[in-house]
C-alpha cells in the first residue's frame, strides 16, 4: 500500500477524520463555557464535499474489495451534496433548547453513515457490501430514535432498528446460498461462476427481498411511513433522500454486475413490484393528511419509478437512475426543508395547517410549489427530464405497458401533489401559520434546492457525463 | 473427514432456525422476544455459511470469516436495539409491540 493507493480511499477517508475531529472537539470541550462545535461540523463537511469533485484517479484496493470507478464516484458526490443540503437545514433545529450539548451526536452519527453509505457504493466483494450496509443502516435508527421525549421518535427508532436487522438476516440468507453455489462472494468471480439454476434464483430472491425492504419496495414498505413519521423531519428527509438513494445505487450496481446471468429472472420480478410500488405508494399517499407520512408515501411511488430504470439493463437505464436520484435529491430536500421549517417554528406538520400559507410566507410556498412539480415530473422543472429518461430506458427495451402506467401513476400522483398546492394557494383560512423568517442556513439550503431543480434539467452536459460514466460499474 | 454428517443435516438446520425466526419475528409481542428470533436469523446464517465453506470448498476461508463478521455486527444491532428498547420502556412503560402503537394509518 502506497499514498497513491490510500488516495483513492480519500472520500471515505476524510469522512471518518472529519468524524474523528468532530468527536476530540467535543470530547475537550468546556461544556459550561463553550457551545457544540457545529459551525465546525458544517465547515469541515462542506470541505469534504469539495473535495470530492477534484479530480480522482480510479482503481480497486484490497484484493478487489474495494473499487473506485467513475460511476461510484458520482454516486458518491450526489450523495454528498444531498448530505450538506441536510446539515445546512437542520441548523436552526439544532439550536433548540433541548438538544444543547447534545449535537455533535448527530453530526459524528450522521457522518458515520455516511462513511458507511460511501463504502458500500465502493463495495467489489459481499463482505465490504454488507458491513457498509450495516454501517449505514444501525446508527441511522440512533438517530430517528435521536428526539428522547417523544414517544414516536422512539417507536419510529425500534421499528427501524428490527426491521433493518430482519432485511440484512433474509439478504445474508441469501448470500450464504450465494456462497454456496459459486464458493466466492467477490462481485467478479460469483458474476462468472453464477448460473441459472433452482438454487441460484432462490438466493436471488432472498437477496431481493433483502435490499427491496432498503428501498421500500412495496410489499417490502410497510415500514416507512411509521419510521419517516416518527423521525424528526430533517432525519426523515436524510432517510427518504440519501439512504434510500445509496441503497438504490448499489442495488443497481449489484444486479447488472452479479446477476446478468438471470436477467430475465429479475426482470419479471422487477415488472411485477414496479407496478405495484408506483400504484400503492401513490393510492396511499392520497390520504395522507400529515405530511410527513404524505411525503413518505410518494417516496414509496418515486422507488417505484426507478425500478423502470432497472429493468431493461442498459447502460442508459444506469445513467437515468444516477440522474433521477440527483434530481430527486434537490426536489425531495426541497420539499422536506419547507416541512422543517414550518414544523420548527410552529409545530404543525398536516396539509390542513398549511391552508391560505402563501399569504404569510410567500417564499416559502414557491419553494414547496417548485418542489412539487419536480417531484410530480412538470416541464420544465428537473423532475419532468428524470422520469423522460427513466421511461426512455424502459421503453427502449419493449416495456411499452410498463410505461403507460408508469405515465398513468404521474396522474395520479399529480392530483395528490397538487391537494397541497391548492391548500397552500387557494384555500381561504382566517388562521393560517404566523409569517416567519427562517435563518440564513436553512435559506442557503433552499436555494440550492431550487437552482438544482430549476438548471439540472436545462444542463443536459450533466446526464451526458453520467451517462459516458455509467456501465464502468 | 467429515464423514459422520451429511451437508444436508446442517442446511435443514439452518434453514429451520431461518423460518423459526421469522415466524417468532411475526408473531412474538415482546420487543426482546423479537430482537432473539433476529438473533436466530442471523445466526442461521452463520450456520450455512460455516457447513458450506467446510463441506465444499474447504481450502477457502471466505465463509469463516464472514460468519466472524456476522457474529459482530449482531452485537452491535442488538446494542443499539436494546437502547432504544429502554427508551421505549421510559415512554411507554411497557416493551409490549401492542401497546407501541401511536402511530397508524
Amino acid at each position: 500500500m502506497t499514498l497513491r493507493d490510500f488516495l483513492l480511499m480519500r472520500q471515505e477517508l476524510l469522512l471518518i477524520v472529519a468524524t474523528l475531529l468532530i468527536l476530540s472537539a467535543e470530547i475537550f470541550r468546556d461544556p459550561e463555557k463553550k457551545r457544540s462545535p457545529d459551525l465546525f461540523a458544517l465547515i469541515l463537511f462542506a470541505i469534504v464535499t469539495f473535495a470530492g469533485f477534484l479530480p480522482s484517479e480510479t482503481g480497486t484496493l484490497f484484493g478487489g474489495m474495494y473499487e473506485v470507478t467513475d460511476t461510484r464516484l458520482i454516486m458518491k458526490n450526489i450523495l454528498n451534496a444531498g448530505v450538506l443540503i441536510v446539515l445546512l437545514q437542520s441548523v436552526s433545529w439544532l439550536g433548540r433548547k433541548e438538544y444543547e450539548g447534545r449535537t455533535s451526536e448527530y453530526h459524528i452519527i450522521l457522518l458515520s453513515t455516511l462513511a458507511g453509505m460511501d463504502f458500500m457504493i465502493s463495495a467489489g466483494h459481499f463482505l465490504m457490501f454488507y458491513i457498509g450496509l450495516e454501517l449505514a443502516t444501525i446508527p441511522l435508527a440512533a438517530l430517528v430514535a435521536y428526539d428522547r421525549f417523544s414517544n414516536k421518535s422512539a417507536e419510529g427508532g425500534i421499528k427501524l432498528i428490527l426491521i433493518s436487522a430482519l432485511s440484512s438476516g433474509i439478504l445474508l440468507y441469501g448470500l450464504s446460498m450465494i456462497y454456496g453455489t459459486t464458493g466466492s462472494l467477490y462481485f467478479d468471480e460469483v458474476a462468472r461462476l453464477f448460473r441459472n439454476g433452482n438454487l441460484e434464483i432462490l438466493a436471488f430472491i432472498f437477496f431481493f427481498s433483502g435490499m427491496a425492504f432498503k428501498i421500500s419496495i412495496v410489499p417490502f414498505h410497510l415500514w416507512t411511513a411509521d419510521v419517516y413519521e416518527g423521525a424528526p423531519v430533517n432525519i426523515t428527509s436524510y432517510l427518504s433522500v440519501i439512504s434510500k438513494g445509496a441503497a438504490a445505487f448499489i442495488f443497481i450496481i449489484v444486479l447488472f454486475r452479479v446477476f446478468p446471468v438471470i436477467i430475465e429472472s429479475w426482470q419479471k420480478l422487477i415488472y411485477v413490484t414496479a407496478v405495484l410500488t408506483m400504484t400503492i405508494g401513490n393510492l396511499f399517499a392520497i390520504r395522507q393528511q400529515n405530511l410527513k407520512r404524505f411525503l413518505a408515501f410518494s417516496s414509496i411511488s418515486q422507488a417505484g419509478y426507478l425500478l423502470l430504470g432497472f429493468i431493461g439493463g442498459t447502460q442508459t437505464g444506469m445513467a437515468s437512475v444516477i440522474y433521477y436520484i440527483l434530481v430527486y435529491v434537490f426536489s425531495n430536500l426541497g420539499a422536506f426543508g419547507v416541512v422543517a421549517a414550518i414544523s420548527n417554528s410552529s409545530g404543525r406538520e398536516n396539509i390542513g395547517d398549511y391552508n391560505g400559507l402563501y399569504r404569510t410566507n410567500p417564499g416559502l410556498s414557491l419553494v414547496m410549489l417548485l418542489a412539487l412539480f419536480s417531484l410530480a415530473g412538470i416541464p420544465p422543472f428537473a423532475g419532468f427530464f428524470g422520469k423522460f429518461f427513466l421511461f426512455t430506458a424502459a421503453a427502449q427495451k419493449g416495456y411499452y405497458i410498463l410505461v403507460l402506467i408508469a405515465v398513468l401513476n404521474t396522474i395520479i400522483s399529480l392530483y395528490y401533489y397538487l391537494l397541497v398546492v391548492k391548500a397552500m394557494f387557494i384555500v381561504k383560512n382566517e388562521t393560517p401559520i404566523g409569517s416567519f423568517n427562517s435563518d440564513l442556513p436553512t435559506k442557503i439550503a433552499l436555494g440550492i434546492c431550487v437552482a438544482g431543480i430549476v438548471i439540472i434539467g436545462f444542463a443536459g452536459i450533466i446526464f451526458e457525463m453520467i451517462r459516458n460514466s455509467s456501465f464502468g460499474v | 473427514m467429515n464423514a459422520g454428517i451429511p451437508l444436508s443435516y446442517f442446511l435443514i438446520l439452518a434453514a429451520l432456525m431461518f423460518f423459526t425466526g421469522i415466524y417468532g419475528f411475526l408473531t412474538r409481542r415482546n420487543l426482546i422476544t423479537i430482537l432473539m428470533s433476529v438473533e436466530l436469523i442471523l445466526n442461521s446464517v452463520n450456520i450455512n455459511m460455516l457447513a458450506f465453506n467446510r463441506y465444499l470448498y474447504p481450502h477457502k476461508l471466505e465463509g469463516f470469516f464472514f460468519s466472524l463478521f456476522v457474529i459482530a455486527v449482531a452485537a452491535s444491532e442488538a446494542a443499539v436495539a436494546i437502547a432504544i428498547i429502554i427508551n421505549i420502556y421510559r415512554r411507554f412503560t411497557t416493551i409490549n409491540v401492542e401497546d407501541v402503537n401511536e402511530m397508524k394509518y
